[in-house]
C-alpha cells in the first residue's frame, strides 16, 4: 500500500486499531460496557481517556441495553456518539437498535463479530452482525485491521452525511482479527480530523431554543412514510459511500468499493466470502492461479444496504459460484447466500443467454472453528469439476459431512 | 412557591394532549416542569405520559423532549447529559449555559422494566431528576400488576377471584432502594400537594448530582374511581399513612407532614373500585393484615426520621 498521505506503520490488533480511530474521531460520547471479544477496543480507548489524549465524555453503562440507550440520548442532544459490542451485546441491544436507525441518529458502533448462544461460544462468527442485518444500520465487513481502522473513519462521514443520517455498524472477525496483531499504517491524526470534520446536526435536544420532539407517537396516519423514508435513505447511502469512500482513498490510497473484486474477471470457479477468510482465500486464489486454475474471490465489503444489481454484474455469467456463510439461518438460506440469489436472479432475468451459474451454499466456522487454506484449495477444485450437489447446503469442517 | 406563582409560571406542557379525564400526571408535569427557571430537557419512559402527549403530528412538550424506549428513561437521559458535559468542555455550549435534566417514567418503567437502568444512571452520579409517576400498575397496557401495585388491589393480570383476592405480595419500597444509593436528594410526593411537589422539585433541580422523586398519581381507570375524585383519592392516601410525605436529603430522613387524625386505611380503599373485593365479609383479614402493614411502615419510617 503506498499512502498518499504520510502515515506510520504499527504493529496492532483489530480492535486497537479501532480504538486508535475512535481516538482520531475524539467522539463526544461514547458508552461503555465489556462483552468479549469486543472489549479489547473499549479497554484501549479508555487507556486513551485515562491518559488525556482524547475529549470524550465516557458513560461506562451497566448494560448493552443500557449502552445503546445512552448513545441514542447523546446522539439526539446533539454529540457524536459511539460504543462497540459483541454476539450477545448486540443482542440485548436489538430493541434500541430500530430506535436508533428510526430517529435517524448517526451512531458508528464497531462490531467485534462472535457466535450467539446457546450453547455460549466467545469465538467468532458472523451471527451476531446477521441477526441485527435488518435493523436500518449499515453494515460494513473488514477483512483485517487495516480495513477495520479505514471503515471506521468511512462510517463517521456516512452516517452523519445529510441524505443518510443512520447509524453504521463496522464489523471485525472475533479474534482472528480482532486479537491477532498485523502491520497497521495509521494517518496522522490532523489528516483524520479534517476527514471526519465536525458533527452539526440540525436539530439537537440541547438546543433548547428550538425546542423539539424526539421519538413521538406515530399511528396508523404516518408510521408507515416514516418507515419509507428511513428505507430510502439506507438504499440512497450506497452512493454515499462510494462517494465519500473516493474522498477517504485521497488521504488513504486505497480503494472503498462496494464489495472487493480479487481475480474475479475471468473467473470460473467463484467463492464469496467477507472478513477474514477472504483473505485467506486470496492466498489459495494465487497458489491455484499459478498452475492455470481460473479461479476468483468475491469480497463483500457493504453488506446493508446490499449491492444486488452490482453483485448479479459481477457473477452473472461465471461457471460455479460458492458462498460461504459463518452464520446459520435456521429453516432459511445462509444470509449471505440468499442475497447472492436474489441477486442473481435479478441479473438473470435481465440476461438474455441466461447464463445462471451453478451456485451452492456453504456453511463454514460456526463458534470460531478454524477454516483452512487446504479446505478452500478443496473446494475451488471441487468447484471446477462442476460435480457438485447444488440443491443441498454444504458444510466446511464439520464433522461426517461431505462438501 | 405559592399557588399563585406557580400557576403563573410559564406553561411548558402545553393543553390538548388526550391524557384521561381525571389523569393526575399532566399536572405533576406541569409542576415539576415549573419548578426551575433554567431550560430542561426531558426523556420518557414509554407508557400514558409518551402516548397521550407526542401524538403526531403534535406535542405538548414545549421543551426538548425524547421518547427512546419503556425501559430507558434513565440510560437516555444520561445520554443526553453527557453530551451536555462533552459540548460544554468543547466550547460547543456557552460556559455560562445551564440545563436541567429530567426522566420521566411511570412505576412499571422504574419499579420494574426500568429498574437497573435508573440504578446504573443514579451510580454513575449523572447530575439530573428522575420522576417517577406512580400509579400503581401497568395502566397504559390496561391495568396489569407491576411490582409498585399494593396489596389486595384487582388488577387485568392479578385479578380478584373465587380463590385469589388481587395482588398478594407487598408493593416495593422503591424509595429504600433509590436511598441506598446515597444520591443527593430523594423524595416522595402526591399529586394532592402541588407546594409540595413544587418545592420537592426545586430541590431536586439545585442539587448537584441524581436527584429521585415518587409522586403518587391516582388514575381514575385503573383504580376505578369517578374522575373528579383523583385529588381527593391521592389526599386519603396521605391521610391514611398509606404514602407519607417525605424526603431524604443527603442521607438525612425528614418527614414533611404528619396526619393530625389519620384515616383507617379502609377508608382509603373503599372509593376504589380495585379494592371492591376486600369488602367483602370474608376479607376482613386482608383489611387488617394491610392496616397493620401501614402502621409497621410508618412506624419504621418516623425511626429513620428522628
Amino acid at each position: 500500500m503506498i499512502p498518499v498521505t504520510k502515515s506510520k506503520t504499527h504493529a496492532l490488533t483489530g480492535a486497537q486499531a479501532v480504538a486508535h480511530a475512535m481516538k482520531q474521531i475524539n467522539p463526544d460520547v461514547v458508552s461503555v460496557f465489556p462483552i468479549t471479544p469486543q472489549t479489547e477496543i473499549m479497554m484501549q480507548f479508555s487507556q486513551f481517556h485515562a491518559d488525556g489524549l482524547v475529549e470524550t465524555e465516557i458513560v461506562r453503562v451497566e448494560s448493552e441495553h443500557s449502552s445503546m440507550s445512552c448513545c441514542v440520548g447523546a446522539s439526539a442532544a446533539g454529540a457524536r456518539a459511539m460504543t462497540a459490542t459483541s454476539s450477545a451485546g448486540l443482542a440485548l441491544m436489538w430493541e434500541i437498535l430500530g430506535v436508533a436507525s428510526g430517529l435517524r441518529l448517526p451512531i458508528v458502533m464497531p462490531i467485534v463479530n462472535r457466535a450467539l448462544s446457546a450453547p455460549i461460544n466467545i469465538h467468532g462468527d458472523h451471527s451476531d452482525a446477521m441477526g441485527a442485518r435488518d435493523q436500518g444500520w449499515l453494515q460494513i465487513f473488514s477483512e483485517n485491521a487495516q480495513e477495520a481502522y479505514e471503515n471506521t473513519l468511512l462510517a463517521v462521514r456516512l452516517a452523519e452525511h445529510k441524505d443518510v443520517l443512520l447509524p453504521v455498524m463496522v464489523c471485525q472477525d472475533g479474534f482472528i482479527t480482532s486479537h491477532c496483531v498485523q502491520n497497521l499504517n495509521l494517518f496522522e491524526d490532523n489528516v483524520v480530523k479534517k476527514f471526519v470534520g465536525d458533527y452539526n446536526p440540525k436539530k439537537a435536544l440541547l438546543n433548547t431554543d428550538d425546542p423539539v420532539t424526539y421519538g413521538p407517537l406515530q399511528l396508523q396516519d404516518y408510521y408507515f412514510e416514516t418507515q419509507k423514508q428511513r428505507a430510502d435513505a439506507i438504499l440512497n447511502s450506497k452512493k454515499i459511500y462510494l462517494e465519500l469512500g473516493k474522498e477517504l482513498s485521497k488521504v488513504t490510497g486505497n480503494n472503498y468499493p462496494l464489495f472487493e473484486e480479487y481475480k474475479l474477471k475471468d473467473a470460473d470457479a467463484v467463492i464469496v466470502v467477507m472478513s477474514s477468510t477472504a483473505g485467506n482465500t486470496k492466498v489459495v486464489v494465487d497458489k491455484l492461479r499459478k498452475e492455470g486454475k481460473k479461479v476468483g474471490l468475491l469480497k463483500p465489503r457493504l453488506f446493508r444496504p446490499f449491492p444486488y444489481a452490482e453483485f448479479g454484474k459481477a457473477l452473472v455469467g461465471k461457471k460455479y459460484v460458492a458462498v460461504l456463510d459463518r452464520a446459520e439461518n435456521y429453516g432459511a438460506n445462509a444470509p449471505l447466500f440468499g442475497e447472492v440469489k436474489n441477486a442473481l436472479f435479478d441479473s438473470v432475468v435481465c440476461d438474455e443467454n441466461k447464463n445462471v451459474p451453478k451456485l451452492k451454499s456453504y456453511i463454514f466456522g460456526l463458534g470460531g472453528r478454524n477454516i483452512f487454506e487446504s479446505e478452500i484449495e478443496d473446494l475451488f477444485n471441487l468447484l471446477l469439476t462442476g460435480k457438485f450437489d447444488e440443491t443441498k447446503v454444504g458444510y466446511i469442517g464439520l464433522r461426517g459431512e461431505q462438501k | 412557591m405559592n399557588y399563585k406563582e406557580l400557576v403563573n409560571k410559564p406553561q411548558k406542557f402545553a393543553p390538548g394532549h388526550r391524557s384521561c379525564a381525571g389523569c393526575g400526571f399532566p399536572q405533576i408535569v406541569r409542576t415539576v416542569l415549573a419548578s426551575t427557571d433554567d431550560p430542561i430537557v426531558a426523556s420518557c419512559a414509554t407508557g400514558c405520559l409518551e402516548v397521550t402527549s407526542t401524538i403526531y403530528p403534535f406535542s405538548s412538550w414545549k421543551i426538548p423532549f425524547i421518547h427512546n424506549a419503556f425501559e430507558n428513561s434513565a440510560a437516555t437521559i444520561s445520554g443526553v447529559e453527557a453530551a451536555y458535559k462533552a459540548l460544554k468542555r468543547k466550547g460547543k455550549i456557552p460556559k455560562n449555559k445551564k440545563i436541567k435534566f429530567v426522566a420521566f417514567g411511570g412505576d412499571g418503567g422504574t419499579y420494574d422494566i426500568g429498574l437497573q437502568s435508573l440504578s446504573g444512571a443514579l451510580e454513575r452520579g449523572h447530575d439530573f431528576v428522575y420522576i417517577l409517576y406512580d400509579n400503581e400498575a401497568y395502566m397504559n397496557t390496561g391495568v396489569q400488576r407491576s411490582s409498585s401495585t399494593p396489596f389486595g388491589a384487582s388488577t387485568t393480570t392479578a385479578p380478584a377471584g373465587k380463590v385469589h383476592q388481587g395482588k398478594e405480595e407487598w408493593k416495593k419500597d422503591i424509595m429504600q432502594i433509590v436511598a441506598a444509593h446515597h444520591v443527593p436528594y430523594v423524595a416522595q410526593a402526591s399529586v394532592h400537594n402541588p407546594i409540595d411537589l413544587s418545592m420537592k422539585a426545586k430541590k431536586a433541580f439545585e442539587c448537584e448530582g441524581p436527584a429521585f422523586l415518587v409522586v403518587l398519581q391516582p388514575c381514575t381507570l385503573g383504580w376505578k374511581y369517578h374522575p373528579s375524585m383523583t385529588i381527593d383519592i391521592a389526599k386519603m392516601a396521605v391521610e391514611s399513612k398509606f404514602w407519607p410525605l417525605y424526603e431524604v436529603e443527603n442521607g438525612k430522613y425528614k418527614l414533611n407532614y404528619t396526619p393530625s387524625k389519620p384515616i383507617p386505611i379502609a377508608d382509603y380503599l373503599k372509593p376504589q373500585g380495585r379494592f371492591k373485593h376486600l369488602f367483602k365479609p370474608d376479607n376482613k383479614g386482608l383489611l387488617e393484615e394491610m392496616q397493620k402493614k401501614v402502621d409497621e411502615r410508618w412506624d419504621e419510617l418516623v425511626k429513620k426520621c428522628e
